[in-house]
């Protein structure tokens, strides 16, 4: 029977992505003065799975290298290698080639050789000059030795001869590289190799539990992974029966025959059943790599306990978004249909009605539920946008020579997946924008009286239907008057008297740039007109604040998500309209007097101000609308653009309601956002206050204000 | 061998199945395979700054889709609503418009040879529009190209730029 292992590439792909990320988070968080054992632990766990799925489909550019860097992680951990801020970087330039080469693989093009050949080339200098200074302390128990022979054994096939068999065996063997890397610096005990089986088998911590005593008195304590109890645990799992069969892959049979005798002492074989101890010692890992088992369903559940391990908590499935959607309007008609159904509901008499009512008022808690769920699995926390910052903070402080502390906070907060995919960009543009421009040099910032490690903090925090996100820097602050001179140089009429937040704005337009000098990172100009453009994409806008010399703060206000609104619903003669409530201020019934006249058009006077007032059954064309003021009610709204008033009927109640496209089958149409489909299945129009504020005051309003 | 081939062998192959229907005291024809579904007239929400023909847009199971009056497009007959007034929705370039004419009367087979040209006047739609004439049992019948109709300008349906790029 042969398996179709093409079928896992892309389950392959998206597990070693996890994986790099993984460790690029846990590397740059590392303290490189006390490492976290257990965070070099998970760091090699995630170089250890890559390296195992990459062999077995045969990805050996990817394994040849993540072996190096396993190896380095190893001593790493077994605390025979200091880890210095030499070694992350190291490590970090290896991931990119790491990452570079899966892309590689995944897009079927050629994978970068050259980058590879020098990263391993790096590695080993790494570790050859840590293998000279820890030598003498290898010399420790001779169990030791004896199974970081049988490791070596793997090693030889592993690296030299034949990449199949060692690929094969260092995927489906958590530990065999802990043998591997510190087999390098041991003597040769090959002799020994067949007496102390069970020493050896110690080592083997994933293995049955009755080892586990040997492994102890040997002194291994430092090995004890924190799988063990999951996988001991496991022990009975099915997946055990499923490996047994016939269905291992080719790979591993080649493995336990080749490998069978360069270590005939290998304390698998050493058991009466030599193939079924390796795969048993070795199936929740192989489940971990579950690519290789065909049936996913068997391999994924051993594979969330030990992911758990690793400081991930979170089972998770990938789905397509398409699928979220339909989803989506699904449980939009669903909840349409089910108030239809209560409506017929309350015109049934008698016992029959009352059953119905019961039976009614149970599917619509159900449907609020099902509605509140679906809705809630489009929501992301934005943990893994963050993530990538640090690395990036990193690197270009790095490069600019400045010292700079990324804080991270409320990375939790959840946001519509659209809107992450849509914030990356513009997020990454700012940070940057904060670390080149803001923040300054170390001497700059000791001669201004600051540290001299600057501080970007990059927050996320949900008030009301609104999502706020906020790059705060305590740099140099944005200066007001160069901002000023370049917007003359720039052909702007600008008085010297506007506001600071006008000001602040300015650097919003096209080809604005007070930086002194283009860098490579930025200054171009290009850039914040784009920034500010994508979040009025996104339906959010930018705020900064900032002050010269204590740095400045830029805030993104995003509405939760794309696909909901949450809405006053007014009625305007026999029609209903939806207006967001992000941008009603209130609403009241009019007096004679705050009302005023000016030429055909009626304005209100409230609180010494005047407000255009758009009468909304005039705008939008209703008919049987109250066309007296004093008997309507005014919501006064405010847009990005101006503040004015409608006029409305009546207030008829505030509700969140699902956002539609009149795009998808009509066109766009000036005073409307979309459309929502109502209770009653009818449809409302959602009011768009930008477009009303520029379509109406421009033709009836505009003079007034001037 | 599926139906439709099976079909074709017998009648030719030529032939093309067209909905009739009624706009005042005239018949006409549109290609079967754009019509969705053929349902009663609902309320519609009312869009401003609408030409009037566009009566406003109903929901179609989640899809909020523009309902069309013909008669008030072209001029014809009397625009009243009741429980029997018709909309046919149509799927035109994986769009959904519903258009309200007075009638559906059948489903009617028609051979490339049995169509003639239009004539240059004398019909409600501009001739632009149409596909041809066609005797059926004695009583003609228009053929409209209604994809060229609703995508036109004229009805206003969709925006101008994804009809013609210098528009």
């Amino acid at each position: 029977m042969s398996i179709d292992i093409e079928q896992f590439h892309g389950v392959f792909f998206d597990e070693s992505d996890e994986h790099l990320d993984d460790m690029e988070q846990l590397l740059i968080s590392l303290d490189v003065d006390s490492p976290d054992s257990e965070e070099l632990n998970s760091i090699f766990r995630a170089a250890h799975s890559i390296k195992g799925g990459s062999g077995i489909f045969g990805f050996n550019a990817l394994m040849n290298l993540t072996h190096v860097m396993e190896n380095l992680l190893d001593k790493a951990r077994n605390q025979e290698l200091s880890v210095t801020t030499n070694i992350v970087n190291l490590l970090l330039e290896t991931l990119d080639v790491l990452k570079a080469t899966l892309a590689a693989y995944r897009n079927q093009v050629d994978v970068p050789e050259q980058a590879i050949a020098v990263s391993i080339t790096k590695l080993e200098k790494a570790l050859t000059e840590t293998q000279e200074t820890t030598a003498p302390d290898t010399n420790i128990e001779t169990s030791n030795h004896q199974n970081v022979d049988s490791g070596n054994g793997f090693d030889n096939g592993n690296d030299s001869t034949h990449s199949d068999s060692g690929d094969a065996f260092g995927f489906f063997d958590d530990e065999p590289d802990t043998h591997i890397g510190t087999s390098q610096q041991s003597a040769n005990t090959d002799s020994e190799l067949s007496t102390q089986t069970d020493d050896g088998f110690g080592f083997f911590d994933d293995t049955p539990s009755e080892t586990t005593a040997s492994v102890e008195d040997d002194g291994f304590g430092f090995f004890d992974e924190p799988e063990v109890p999951v996988i001991k645990s496991l022990a009975s799992d099915d997946s055990f029966g499923f490996f047994d069969t016939a269905d291992i892959p080719p790979p591993n049979v080649k493995a336990n025959d080749s490998v069978g005798t360069q270590s005939a002492a290998s304390p698998v074989q050493s058991s009466p059943v030599p193939t079924n101890a390796i795969q048993s010692s070795v199936a929740p890992d192989t489940a971990a790599n579950k690519s290789t088992s065909p049936p996913p369903s068997i391999s994924k559940s051993p594979a969330r306990p030990a992911r758990k391990t690793g400081g991930r908590d979170s089972a998770s499935i990938r789905v397509d978004t398409g699928k979220i959607d339909a989803m989506v309007n699904l449980v939009g008609e669903l909840v349409i249909t089910q108030s239809m159904l209560s409506l017929i509901g309350q015109e049934v008499d008698g016992q029959v009605g009352e059953r119905l009512q019961v039976a009614i008022d149970e599917l619509q808690r159900n449907t609020r539920e099902i509605q509140e769920s679906v809705m809630s699995v489009r929501m992301l926390p934005l943990t893994a946008t963050f993530n990538r910052f640090p690395r990036l903070v990193r690197d270009l402080a790095g490069k600019l020579d400045k010292k700079v502390d990324l804080v991270l906070q409320g990375a939790h907060t959840e946001i519509d997946k659209s809107l992450i995919e849509k914030l990356v960009d513009p997020l990454t543009h700012l940070v940057r924008n904060s670390i080149d421009h803001g923040i300054e040099l170390p001497e700059k910032r000791r001669a201004a009286g600051k540290s001299e490690m600057g501080t970007v903090i990059l927050g996320a925090e949900q008030k009301g239907g609104s999502i706020i996100i906020s790059i705060i820097d305590d740099g140099g602050g944005l200066n007001r008057a160069r901002i000023l001179d370049k917007a003359r140089t720039n052909g702007l009429a600008v008085n010297d008297d506007i506001p600071d937040s006008e000001v602040w704005q300015l650097i919003f337009q096209a080809g604005f740039s007070t930086a002194e000098a283009v860098t490579d990172v930025s200054g171009r100009g290009v850039g914040m007109d784009v920034v500010r453009r994508n979040i009025e994409a996104i339906g959010g806008r930018i705020e900064i604040e900032s002050s010269l010399g204590e740095g400045s703060g830029f805030f993104i206000h995003l509405p939760l998500t794309l696909a909901i609104v949450d809405g006053m619903c007014v009625s305007v003669g026999s029609q209903i309209f939806v207006i967001p409530l992000l941008n009603i201020v209130e609403s009241f019934q009019p007096t004679a007097s705050q009302l005023k006249t000016l030429g055909n058009d009626t304005v209100l006077y409230i609180r010494d101000q005047y407000w255009p007032l758009v009468p909304l059954h005039d705008y939008m064309d209703v008919e049987n609308a109250n066309r007296k003021p004093t008997e309507a009610i005014v919501v006064l709204l405010e847009s990005s653009k101006k503040r004015f008033g409608v006029l409305v009927d009546a207030l008829v109640g505030q509700q969140q309601v699902v956002i539609k496209s009149l795009e998808d089958h009509y066109r766009k149409v000036a005073g409307i956002a979309g459309a929502t489909i109502m209770g009653d299945g009818k449809v409302a129009l959602i009011i768009d206050a930008d477009s009303i504020a520029t379509t109406y005051t421009s033709s009836q309003i505009e003079d007034m204000l001037a | 061998m599926s139906d439709t081939a099976l079909h074709q062998a017998v009648i030719g192959g030529d032939d093309k199945e067209y909905l009739s229907f009624v706009l005042a005291d005239e018949h006409y024809a549109l290609d079967i395979k754009t019509v969705k579904e053929i349902r009663g007239y609902e309320q519609v929400t009312k869009i401003a700054n609408a030409p009037a023909f566009i009566k406003g847009v109903i929901n179609l199971r989640g899809d909020i889709v523009p309902i069309v009056d013909l008669r008030l497009k072209f001029n014809v007959g009397e625009a009243t609503y009741t429980e029997f007034t018709i909309v046919i929705m149509l799927n035109i370039q994986d769009r959904i418009v519903g258009i309200v004419v007075d009638g559906v009367s059948d489903v009617i087979r028609l051979m490339e040879d049995q169509i003639l040209a239009p004539p240059e006047f004398g019909v409600a739609f501009d001739s632009r529009y149409l596909h041809g004439l066609a005797d059926v049992d004695g009583q003609m019948v228009i053929l409209v190209n209604i994809e060229s109709l609703i995508t036109s300008e004229e009805m206003g349906l969709v925006a101008p730029q994804s009809v013609n790029e210098d528009a």
